[in-house]
């Protein structure tokens, strides 16, 4: 996207294989698969996908809670995996955060809510004054609307909804005043009704603070309402790529098509059939797969996708899609 | 707005397990009580933990001086009545009881040093750690302890309280290592975990910070059981007639009853109530643990 | 053998229900007091219908459930009302038998059964577990009866030998649904049957239930939060709010015509894929402490057209369209005026 300018944080050919099984059986997971990406200042990326796709894996990699097997991750221009040291480590935590989908496992239980929004002020030395630290503390209280603050401050997690432990995590993650913010999976644990509120939270940061956000999730739904790009994910690769809306009424990939198709749409009615029939199940990433992962489920599928998984075909400025479809 | 919490098993969410104590720790004291068992527990060790403060007060006697006659029963001068040496056997239950309980409190807190030293740092650590410490627990858990401990004891030419200690304490900690490792084998895992190294936590902090206070329920309980596991052993023992027998403790008494053929001359008021004082002192702090059971897992609740 | 031993349903008076529930009450004893899950519910299901009941957390949706198959645990307990399954008083039944009428004539799937398979026992016998269990039936029979479920719900013949662990999760979700048609019952109840599978496999299997719905003719009691679902598949809603229903009718009716102010907040809060791109909003506040809930109408706080009698009177379910009701005094009031 060029109107964009320089990305902020980017994702070169990030691929990640986890080991698993004992000494005697060795099983390769081969999680993610060659994923480049790019976010920018003020604009929200949808990296979105079903189970096994690789979306979570891309995220941790991106938030360095996982080291990639290889590849490169490019903040401000710099390659930040060259150093795994404290102080790069922190600095580095200091610019990119992220949520967690569960509200009830990403906040400990024994902690109060105070402790939990404490912690990153003073590891990152926002405040240097106990004075400095009670109105940080009520400011990103403030900021995520959870007022009035000494009805929080002091409570612990269990004391809190779904929703007000997600916004107490978005104030952890703004904390430390990120430049970045990954949202795994953010509101798929929350009630349908307040899931809009921590949406058009989010989105208020996009617009006050320019935060790069990149929103991890299943829902197509969802990531129409609240991205600017959409990147989808199959199988450990990034198999198409462009801007919401126009991904939304043309997909260009097969499987975007099987989403899209699949996706509830109380618009449809009863008894429509959907357009692309939704078919088989993703594949196992713990065996090498030749040609295209999609292939098996393909209804346009084609004597070469299954010799060699497609390379990535810019189809117009700002979309491209994996498929030979688009040779 | 006033403040809600949602009462029935969220249907949205799967279901997740919070992990160990619900509660934060310092409202969890006040949570015991809740509980019957534990404050039933609770008060039985009380009970003889302030005996074991007050022996200077309570004690009517000097419990190695000779009295009365020798094997007098309990009378309104001797409540229970006298030993084989004329010596009150109350007075030697009263005095006892700080021997036997102090044991006991050395060794569980020096089992739970260890134990949680060991536990947490082969789960948090893994690879060659784990291994090497996981190793070392296995093989401590697979000792006979108490034959060891007598082999020890018997070596030693007197073994005080201290010796027991010492030794009670080293064979002792692995149950608890095994479980606190599993723990926070299952910690590691948790989200909040996750959250705060990107945050950027520093590991000592994570496992000092996150991880260990959510294992208290654990590493109390194995405290108990450890003090528990040592007041009987040390009992036991005394009894064989491998303890100081010039001490005053609940075993040594049972020693010289057993020795002074107590059974045969019906004396069993020289048996029967340190006897009774250690069952009571185990069965009271079980109680606690079973409490500690209740509250961490609230399906264990009494209806 | 290619006859299944599944008959359609016979054609009964279809505007007879054939689950009534009146002023059911539920109740969980806890700790701080008693938890009201359920407050006066009363709904009809009739034959050949998709019934969806819609909710949030703590709305009582799968209580109820849980108290229609009389499957409730305690600390939950049935306070008060009636469930009537055609001639069936399920109130008053021992629980021989209920044992007995369950399967039969009512199923259930609940909420992750597909992680309640049996993990030492084949999918197959599993199966042939439910069917003997209910009817004096050949084993042999059962074989062929547990093979053509398998077809039906879309699993290879062969897979009737394998073990829950060597299936997917939507397959192990669609063999609980076989266990759940094996004795071809009136009424399934499904409680979230899809919340854990991707939605490619979610839309198969929902297909493949309302296929075999339409063929079968069975009733469906479809609990879900999920509501763009809801009104896709189900041909009448009801929406539940803090164990009370809210609003019922017919899903087009709920998706498009919505009355009570919940259900309005609520349609208004989940994106769409398709149609324009607007902005939508959460409803303020959370659902409701049930232990001493709001007075009047439990929705009141969080309701913006709340006025002074929202405080006193919990309204009753008022008709406000053909088959359609809600419970809002703001409706009542249109009828005065």
């Amino acid at each position: 996207m060029n109107q964009l300018g320089q990305p902020i944080l980017e994702a070169r050919q990030l691929t990640k294989h986890f080991h698993a099984g004992s000494v005697m059986s060795r099983k390769i997971i081969r999680a993610a698969q060659d994923v480049s990406l790019s976010l920018y200042c003020g604009k929200v990326t949808a990296l979105v996908g079903e189970s096994g796709s690789g979306k979570s894996t891309t995220a941790r990699m991106l938030v360095r809670l996982y080291e990639p097997t290889s590849g490169q991750i490019i903040f401000k221009g710099e390659n930040v995996l060259k150093s795994r040291s404290r102080p790069a480590m922190l600095r580095y935590r200091s610019d990119v955060q992220m949520i967690f989908q569960d509200p009830f496992s990403s906040l400990n239980p024994v902690h109060t809510i105070r402790h939990h929004l404490k912690r990153p002020l003073i590891l990152h030395k926002r405040v240097s004054s106990k004075s400095e630290l009670e109105y940080s503390l009520g400011d990103l209280l403030n900021r995520v609307s959870l007022t009035p603050v000494h009805d929080f401050i002091d409570k612990y997690p269990h004391q809190l909804s779904g929703g007000q432990r997600q916004r107490v995590a978005i104030a952890r993650a703004l904390a430390v005043e990120p430049e970045v913010i990954l949202a795994d999976e953010p509101i798929s644990m929350l009630d349908v009704s307040i899931r809009m509120g921590i949406l058009n939270l989010m989105e208020s940061l996009r617009d006050e603070q320019n935060i790069a956000f990149l929103y991890v999730t299943h829902d197509l739904a969802s990531a129409r309402y609240f991205s600017d790009q959409i990147l989808v994910m199959y199988a450990g690769y990034m198999v198409e790529g462009g801007p919401s809306e126009e991904l939304i009424q043309e997909p260009l990939h097969p499987y975007t098509k099987m989403l899209l198709s699949a996706v509830p749409d109380p618009s449809r009615g009863l008894l429509t059939r959907s357009d692309v029939e939704a078919k088989g199940e993703v594949p196992s990433l713990a065996a090498a797969i030749t040609g295209c992962p999609f292939a098996p489920r393909c209804d346009r599928v084609m004597p070469e996708c299954r010799v060699e998984n497609p390379p990535v075909f810019q189809v117009s400025e700002d979309r491209w899609t994996r498929c030979y479809l688009y040779k | 707005m006033a403040d809600s919490v949602s009462i029935s098993k969220s249907t949205a969410e799967p279901e997740k397990t919070v992990i160990a104590s619900r509660l934060p720790t310092l409202g969890w004291f006040g949570q015991i009580l809740h509980s019957r068992k534990a404050t039933f527990g609770l008060i039985i060790v009380g009970f003889f933990a302030l005996v074991a403060l007050l022996a200077d007060v309570i004690a009517p006697y000097e419990p190695t001086r000779m009295v009365g006659r020798p094997h007098e029963a309990p009378s309104s001068e001797h409540w229970f009545g006298t030993t084989r040496q004329g010596q009150d056997v109350f007075s030697q239950i009263v005095y006892g009881s700080r021997t036997s309980l102090m044991v006991g409190a050395m060794t569980g807190t020096t089992v739970m040093a260890i134990f949680v030293i060991v536990g947490i740092t082969a789960g948090y650590l893994g690879g060659w750690v784990d291994d090497v410490l996981s190793l070392l627990t296995n093989v401590v858990l697979v000792l006979p302890a108490l034959p060891l401990i007598i082999v020890v004891a018997r070596y030693i030419e007197r073994s005080g309280p201290l010796t027991i200690v010492i030794v009670l304490s080293l064979v002792s900690w692995a149950w608890g290592a095994r479980i606190l490792r599993s723990m926070t084998l299952t910690l590691r895992e948790a989200e909040f975990v996750s959250a705060a190294k990107v945050i950027g936590e520093p590991s000592w902090r994570i496992i000092l910070s996150e991880i260990l206070p959510n294992m208290t329920s654990l590493v109390v309980s194995g405290w108990i059981g450890a003090v528990v596991y040592a007041i009987l052993t040390e009992a036991s023992l005394e009894f064989i007639g491998l303890g100081d027998p010039n001490l005053i403790t609940w075993g040594t008494t049972l020693y010289w009853a057993q020795n002074n053929a107590a059974l045969l001359t019906k004396a069993w008021w020289t048996f029967i109530p340190p006897g009774i004082c250690i069952a009571l002192t185990g069965f009271g702090l079980t109680m606690i643990n079973f409490g500690i059971d209740e509250i961490t897992n609230p399906r264990l609740r009494a209806q | 053998m290619t006859q299944t031993e599944l008959q359609r349903i016979p054609v009964r008076d279809t505007t007879k229900p054939i689950l009534t529930v009146r002023d059911l009450q539920v109740e969980y004893k806890i700790g701080r007091g008693t938890c009201g899950a359920v407050n006066h519910v009363s709904f009809d299901i009739y034959p050949n219908e998709i019934f969806g009941l819609a909710g949030e957390s703590g709305s009582g949706k799968s209580t109820i459930a849980h108290a229609i198959t009389r499957l409730l645990k305690p600390p939950g307990y049935i306070k008060g009302g009636s469930i009537k399954f055609m001639d069936y008083d399920l109130m008053q039944m021992d629980a021989e038998s209920l044992r007995d009428f369950r399967w039969r004539h009512l199923s259930i799937v609940s909420q992750s059964a597909m992680n309640a398979l049996n993990p030492v026992l084949t999918v197959g016998d599993q199966i042939i577990d439910a069917i003997v269990a209910h009817e004096e039936i050949k084993k042999e029979k059962a074989l062929n009866r547990a093979l053509d479920l398998l077809q039906l719900v879309g699993i290879d013949k062969e897979r009737i030998n394998s073990y829950p662990h060597q299936l997917s999760g939507g397959m192990r979700q669609r063999a609980v649904i076989a266990i759940a048609l094996a004795l071809n019952p009136e009424l399934i109840i499904l409680d979230e049957p899809t919340t854990a599978l991707d939605v490619v496999v979610q839309r198969q299997i929902m297909e493949e239930i309302q296929s075999l719905q339409q063929r079968f003719g069975f009733s469906i009691l479809y609990i879900t939060h999920d509501m763009s679902l809801l009104v896709e598949f189900a041909h009448r809603i009801a929406i539940m709010y803090a164990g009370q229903i809210a609003e019922v009718g017919p899903s087009n009716q709920i998706f498009q015509n919505p009355k009570h102010p919940y259900t309005v907040r609520l349609m208004n809060s989940f994106p769409s894929i398709s149609g324009p791109r607007k902005k939508l909003q959460s409803i303020p506040g959370s659902p409701p402490n049930l232990i001493s809930p709001p007075s009047g109408c439990r929705f009141h706080p969080r309701c913006e057209l709340a006025f002074e009698e929202c405080l006193i009177i919990n309204p009753k379910l008022v008709k406000v369209g053909q088959n359609h009701h809600a419970a809002c005094l703001l409706i009542q009031e249109e009828r005065s005026s």
